[in-house]
């Protein structure tokens, strides 16, 4: 079962990783976006670390949903709404038990996806974060490692999609060819989940 | 390269600091980024509350005051503002004749303003939505998130502004906001690719002796790169690429917009084209403002934007206006 400790590192993970890797999220953000992605995400969950150890929440529930409400407040551009939608509304399906399964975050997990996918209007194959988090989901049901090796997978086949959605799909055919910074960002949250999972100690560094 | 900054992550707070030194008819909060005219609310009236990533100044700060917008919420460099930004900016103008929030059609600004409007209409604050679009280089289709909001923003505000400042109710203004935006129409191009602070190098790379014909204002590449062009074969394509999505029957409102590190001896130079090419295909200009309005922070380019008036859109432009960006007839 996993309880709001397991929800605070992965939280404290995804930190980690977007601050070790936003320069290469900002670098893929460039030739077909306005190069911020990284600094935007970077600032975000860095102030979500920051509030979850401020206020520690005691469900896995209301860790997710505090992490949200806080990217919204943080991030601006697109990524705040719709990554802080998918986290709260991933809260909020998990309801305020104080352990969770590892289906009932599958299912939750898929409710959030599905809300961002609404709010968004983005589908598969769009070249959005979309696509690394539907394949993630799916695979999550089989173990927290068959869903960052389906992210990541994911994030890496829309090099060669078209983008239809956010600021890439201006550009027309000239997006293709290159790695959406979306995808790749949700990707790196999934594999933040399998790090909680895996090294719990190593996940608060 | 350099710039005129101590570090990119002050950029935004530094910049609202200075513009509010130097206008106290503004009421410039550093900390949670609005800028409000210090007067508002102002008894009666509708407010109207804008906002986008920096970078573009003088839109929309530069624009905040009476005739225009009430408030405006700057995010940071090319990112949306949040909502917690837009709830404060429409608290702090809403008088109870509500609010409008003008937004220009980029997946952020337009999710944000969304989360926003919820939020101030929990709080007992009526808001409208007008959704600026008037690009023509982006293609609009059922499958991508639609034409991008660039020039036609200062029409927008400058109109529904004057509109809300005559005391006219809040689905007047808004039905004027989606008037003046239906009937305009931009096209942009760039000469060289712009410099984010956070990024510190250009954001596409675009070679000496080349241009990028049908940008937006956010440092991305445009439709097409061609070699390099003369004002006049430019004047050519750009209002060419206007009047096929347009055919105006009326007089336009013409805006030759820089987009930041173009000189004005150029942009009046690229007026005097544009104005050869639109008399040439029968359009007359009954209003025409050259300057830098709509930016994108060091990019070299400028954007024309038409906009088909008639008699009421023209009286309500004319209207005064007193802002840090835009001011006349007071």
């Amino acid at each position: 079962m996993l309880d709001a400790d397991f929800f605070r590192r992965w939280m404290t993970a995804t930190a980690a990783s977007v601050a070790r890797e936003a320069e290469r999220l900002t670098a893929l953000d460039s030739p077909i976006g306005d190069a911020d992605h990284g600094s935007n995400l970077h600032r975000g969950f860095t102030a979500v670390a920051a509030v979850l150890e401020k206020e520690a929440p005691d469900t896995p529930g209301a860790v997710l949903v505090l992490a949200g409400r806080q990217l919204i407040s943080t991030v601006g551009g697109a990524s705040g709404p719709l990554y802080g939608t998918l986290l709260r509304r991933t809260g909020k399906a998990l309801g305020d038990t104080a352990e969770v399964s590892e289906e009932q975050l599958t299912d939750a997990l898929r409710a959030g996806v599905d809300a961002v996918m609404t709010l968004g209007g983005a589908a598969p194959g769009d070249k959005t974060m979309i696509d690394s988090l539907v394949p993630a989901v799916d695979a999550l049901a089989e173990s927290f490692t068959a869903a960052r090796t389906a992210a990541e997978e994911g994030a890496l086949a829309t090099t060669p999609l078209q983008a239809r959605k956010g600021r890439a799909s201006y550009l027309g055919e000239r997006s293709i060819g290159h790695q959406d910074p979306g995808a790749t960002s949700a990707a790196l949250l999934i594999a933040a989940l399998a790090t909680a999972a895996e090294a719990p100690e190593a996940a608060d560094v | 390269m350099k710039m005129l900054i101590n570090v990119a992550e002050t950029v935004v707070a530094d910049a609202l600091r200075g513009m509010a030194a130097a206008h106290p008819e503004l009421t410039v909060d550093v900390e949670n980024r609005v800028v409000v005219r210090r007067d508002a609310p102002v008894a009666g009236k509708v407010g109207l509350v804008s906002g986008g990533g920096s970078g573009h100044e003088p839109l929309h700060g530069g624009f905040v005051g009476p005739g225009m917008l009430s408030a405006a919420c700057p995010g940071e460099v090319f990112t949306s503002p949040v909502p917690d930004q837009m709830v404060r900016a429409a608290a702090a103008v809403d008088s109870g004749a509500g609010v409008l929030f003008i937004v220009k059609n980029y997946t952020g600004d337009v999710l944000n303003f969304d989360m926003a409007a919820e939020l101030a209409e929990d709080e007992g604050i009526q808001i409208a939505k007008v959704l600026v679009n008037d690009d023509v280089a982006v293609t609009d289709s059922l499958y991508t998130a639609g034409r991008r909001g660039t020039g036609a923003t200062l029409f927008v505000e400058k109109i529904a502004g004057a509109a809300a400042e005559e005391g006219q109710p809040l689905e007047r203004v808004e039905a004027l906001a989606r008037q003046v935006n239906e009937n305009s129409r931009s096209f942009g191009v760039a000469l060289s690719a712009c410099t984010t602070p956070a990024k510190g190098s250009p954001t596409f790379d675009l070679p000496a002796g080349e241009l990028e014909l049908g940008v937006g204002i956010h440092g991305e590449p445009g439709r097409e790169r061609r070699a390099m062009m003369t004002s006049r074969e430019i004047a050519d394509f750009s209002v060419h690429a206007l009047l096929e999505d347009m055919h105006p029957r009326n007089p336009v409102l013409l805006l030759v917009n820089g987009m930041g590190a173009t000189p004005l001896l150029e942009l009046y130079g690229f007026n005097a084209e544009v104005q050869r090419v639109l008399t040439e295909r029968g359009v007359a200009v009954a209003r025409t403002l050259v300057g830098n309005y709509v930016t994108s922070l060091d990019m070299a380019g400028a954007s024309v934007t038409l906009c088909q008036v008639d008699e009421e859109l023209l009286r309500l432009y004319d209207a005064p206006v007193k802002t840090p960006g835009l001011r006349w007839g007071v």
